[in-house]
């Protein structure tokens, strides 16, 4: 029960803790009855579809790209699809303002479509990949048209990835703030904005706490649609898919995912670009700052301090969600296994539970932290592990959704032969679980590393001046005057990217199974 | 077989850096004799090391920084965790935020030795809760090359800024998600009273204002005075932020238009329920003493409010502190802030 312990105490607790303030204050059924709330719940909803289905478009053929090409490249744009995911929100926000300078709704369906790509095209591919290409070979051999082949036979198998990465990124896109902010500006505002606003600048608790109920019955309901189409995937038949050289109108699939990669890029290289601009032509100015801290001491650590603690924090991090994220899978798949239909049903609900973290403001968390915190021993609210701890939180739910699947397919049989044989249950784990499952699991602290060095939302919240994480010594730097602020930030985004790509690259080696880092 | 002994061999090697780098078990060896004060502020604090480290050479005390967002956000914190707070003492609180802090008693009487040395001009509470650390001035800033270039004069007051001959030139932060936007809200509540700041901002509405959230994409991304090269020759922002802007020749590209600001004070002030009354008290004495209002220019790009301290070289052209700016009281701001923005959103948006 410990995972569980963890998140009441450093989730649940809090949340409710300010929630309830909220409730305590009064008020709810005005901002309930205040068609305006009713706008942003729809405005929020919509533009979170929108870029889910613009996600999902744009996965797919870099999915297939990455699941079924055998191409020169396809290695290195595994590693560089993740870099969107990382990105500081204020470096992409200004990145899409320079493009669409008066903002609006479609830049913020595409940027926010933008930082999810990655998570449908690496799903979807890990999937895909093993995928037993047997049938739709069948199914072209009784003529069926490659399309038709693909929409009947090859599509619904995917389904079940495709639905789970969807509900992710709808989370993701539903809750996200730093655009929404930059390219929506004062005209078009979402739940997550306005609860921000209202807590934060306006103190309005009470009104924070009405959206927050509306954000979390969304979030749910987008849980449950997940939930149902992950329970189809068991369905799906798992065999070795063949890779080779795209054929006739797969080009077309493939040069698709081209495009989409090089849209991906773009905003990339645009920043790498500014990184080496100065109002007087190229300079490496902002890389050499890295090694200070800023004009006239922007921030309080060199950049390279910055780069440093955002190494250690999010290996911390991520250690920490290992702990709890594994052993809650255990737990999950032991109730799943249960004879007891009550205790199936508790790990469903569990199963979905986890996900709740990924769906509540960093706000809400961060001010209910200031109000429950303190009645743990040592006032945690002033420490530096709360860096660390709040971004475990982020990343455990996604640990749980790529742990729990390989969990679950280990066959218990092999496990009952080794008790039979006389195994005690620490060596049928070492011996079983452990051999067939670490790839998968490297493959999930892996990504849940690059999760926690790009996390800005609760960092920036906790981080204490002397000991910025990557993305929030950006977001300082952004903050103020001086060209070299924006160059040295531009340089630093370019360094977190780099770190970023390393990262990737070492895990998807080690994981060697194809595709299986960011599968959800 | 081979290749898989160098993947298990890198597998361990990655596996023994990240259990070395982990920071959760190293235990920063600080043996705990010096009393630590606690100081919570707002994002934008910056201090030299030095300074500090002079500070708890000469007192024994070590000052522990918490920031907590801007000040608005730092308020608010402070009043929902004044049963227990975090700190011994706030600093960032500003006079759009006073009112606030003082009405839910998150701060304790306490009269400052050093604050009858300037400060004491800012007061804004009877009983001395808070003092007045550093003022700061919003006021719309002009890219000077631009109007040179053009061979038009630059604009000069609120009044010109509505005027068609700057159309579609100015671009400023929205005061519900920016403190620079409020300020500059306020100021024009200041000038032209509640009875014509909304006409006034209509006419800046039909003149082609362009509103942003942030102050960073209007400064950096709309304004051509900085690195952005934006579009918008003025923008809402600082009387401090030409200093800077002064290119290889010495000179600022930028100024500041000194009859459109808006004051804003920030104040300090011992934290009621704190641990450390007395060394709570001994750092607010700091933060007044002429070593730490030295450093606000240079750090904080705001003014002491310390009389006869030095500003860094060529403040006095670049960046001279406005003589006679908009402001407002504490309390006429509690008590409109939340109406004018809702009125606000209503007619700009």
């Amino acid at each position: 029960m410990g995972p569980i312990g963890f998140l009441v105490v450093f989730f649940a607790w809090p949340v409710l803790a300010i929630v309830g303030r909220g409730f305590a204050a009064g008020g709810l059924d005005v901002v309930l009855g205040d068609p305006q709330t009713w706008r942003l719940a729809g405005f929020t909803v919509a533009t979170a579809a929108g870029s889910t289905v613009v996600a999902v478009l744009a996965g797919l053929p870099v999915a297939f790209l990455l699941a079924r090409a055998k191409l020169p490249g396809v290695g290195l744009a595994r590693t560089l699809v993740l870099v969107p995911f990382v990105l500081p929100t204020v470096v992409v926000g200004l990145a899409f303002r320079a493009l669409w300078p008066d903002g609006g709704v479609l830049p913020i369906v595409l940027a926010n479509a933008f930082f999810n790509v990655a998570v449908v095209a690496r799903t979807v591919a890990g999937l895909w990949a093993r995928l037993d290409s047997r049938t739709s070979d069948a199914a072209r051999a009784l003529g069926a048209s490659p399309w038709r082949a693909f929409r009947s036979v090859t599509l619904p198998a995917l389904a079940p990835a495709i639905a789970s990465a969807a509900a992710v990124v709808f989370l993701f896109c539903a809750t996200s703030f730093g655009v929404v902010l930059i390219l929506g500006g004062a005209r078009y505002r979402t739940l997550e904005t306005e609860i921000y606003l209202r807590t934060v600048d306006l103190l309005d608790l009470s009104g924070a706490s009405a959206l927050s109920l509306i954000q979390f019955a969304a979030v749910v309901a987008a849980l449950v649609v997940g939930g149902l189409a992950r329970r189809r995937k068991e369905g799906a038949r798992i065999g070795s898919g063949a890779v080779r050289r795209p054929r006739g109108g797969e080009w077309w699939v493939v040069g698709a995912a081209g495009v989409v990669l090089a849209l991906l890029l773009t905003p990339i290289v645009a920043l790498l670009a500014e990184s080496v601009s100065a109002s007087d032509g190229w300079s490496l100015a902002g890389y050499r700052a890295l090694a200070g801290t800023g004009e006239k001491g922007a921030l309080q650590v060199s950049g390279w301090d910055a780069a440093l603690n955002s190494l250690k924090v999010a290996i911390d991090a991520t250690l920490l969600a290992l702990i709890v994220g594994v052993l809650a899978s255990v737990v999950l798949v032991a109730l799943r296994r249960s004879p007891a239909r009550a205790a199936r049903g508790l790990g469903e609900t569990l199963d979905a539970a986890l996900m709740l973290p990924l769906g509540v403001s960093a706000v809400t968390v961060g001010f209910g932290y200031l109000v429950t915190l303190d009645a743990l021993p040592g006032d945690l609210r002033t420490s530096p592990y709360l860096v660390p701890l709040a971004q475990a939180l982020v990343i455990i739910p996604l640990i749980v959704r790529m742990v729990l699947p390989v969990l679950r397919s280990v066959d218990v049989r092999l496990r009952q032969a080794a008790s039979t044989l006389g195994a005690s249950p620490l060596r049928v784990w070492r011996e079983i679980d452990l051999p067939l499952t670490l790839r998968p699991l490297v493959a999930a602290a892996g990504f849940g590393f690059v999760v926690a060095l790009g996390e800005f939302g609760a960092t920036s919240f906790l981080a204490r001046p002397t000991s910025p994480t990557l993305p929030v010594a950006i977001a300082s730097l952004m903050g103020r005057p001086g060209e070299l602020n924006n160059q040295m930030a531009y340089a630093a985004c370019a360094l977190l990217m780099l770190v970023t790509v390393l990262a990737v690259a070492l895990i998807d080696r080690l994981g060697a199974a194809r595709g299986r880092v960011g599968e959800f | 077989m081979k290749r898989r002994a160098v993947r298990a061999a890198t597998a361990i090697a990655a596996v023994s850096v990240v259990t070395a780098a982990c920071s959760l078990s190293d235990g920063s060896g600080d043996t705990k004799q010096t009393p630590t004060v606690t100081l919570v502020t707002h994002d934008s604090f910056l201090a030299p090391q030095e300074v500090l480290d002079a500070f708890q050479q000469q007192s024994g005390i070590k000052i522990s920084v918490l920031k907590q967002g801007d000040a608005g956000s730092l308020t608010n914190k402070l009043v929902l965790t004044k049963a227990n707070p975090v700190g011994d003492v706030a600093y960032g609180v500003d006079s759009t935020f006073a009112s606030r802090a003082l009405a839910e008693g998150v701060f304790e009487p306490y009269t400052s030795p050093e604050a009858d040395r300037g400060p004491q001009r800012y007061a804004v509470d009877p009983e001395h809760r808070l003092s007045a650390v550093d003022v700061g001035d919003v006021c719309v800033n002009v890219d000077t090359n631009y109007f040179t270039a053009k061979g038009i004069p630059a604009p000069e007051s609120y009044d010109d800024l509505a005027d068609p001959k700057y159309k579609d030139l100015l671009v400023a932060e929205d005061p519900a998600t920016a403190s620079p936007g409020l300020a500059f809200l306020l100021g024009t509540v200041a000038k032209y009273g509640e009875a014509g700041w909304k006409d006034y901002w209509t006419k800046l509405k039909a003149n082609g204002l362009k509103v942003v959230s942030g102050w960073e994409e209007a400064y950096t991304k709309d304004f051509s005075g900085s690195s952005g090269k934006g579009p918008r020759p003025i923008v809402v922002s600082y009387a401090s932020s030409p200093a800077a802007e002064v290119g290889d020749d010495g000179k600022p590209r930028t100024k500041a238009l000194l009859d459109t600001c808006y004051r804003q004070v920030e104040y300090a002030g011992v934290l009621a329920g704190g641990k450390q009354e007395e060394n709570a008290r001994k750092v607010v004495d700091f933060l007044l003493s002429q070593q730490f209002q030295a450093t606000v220019a240079a750090n904080m790009y705001v003014y002491p409010t310390r009389q006869g301290v030095d500003l860094p070289a060529g403040w006095a052209q670049v960046a001279p502190l406005p003589q006679k700016p908009q402001a407002l009281t504490a309390d006429q701001v509690q008590a409109g802030r939340e109406k004018w923005i809702g009125e606000w959103r209503t007619l700009v948006q």
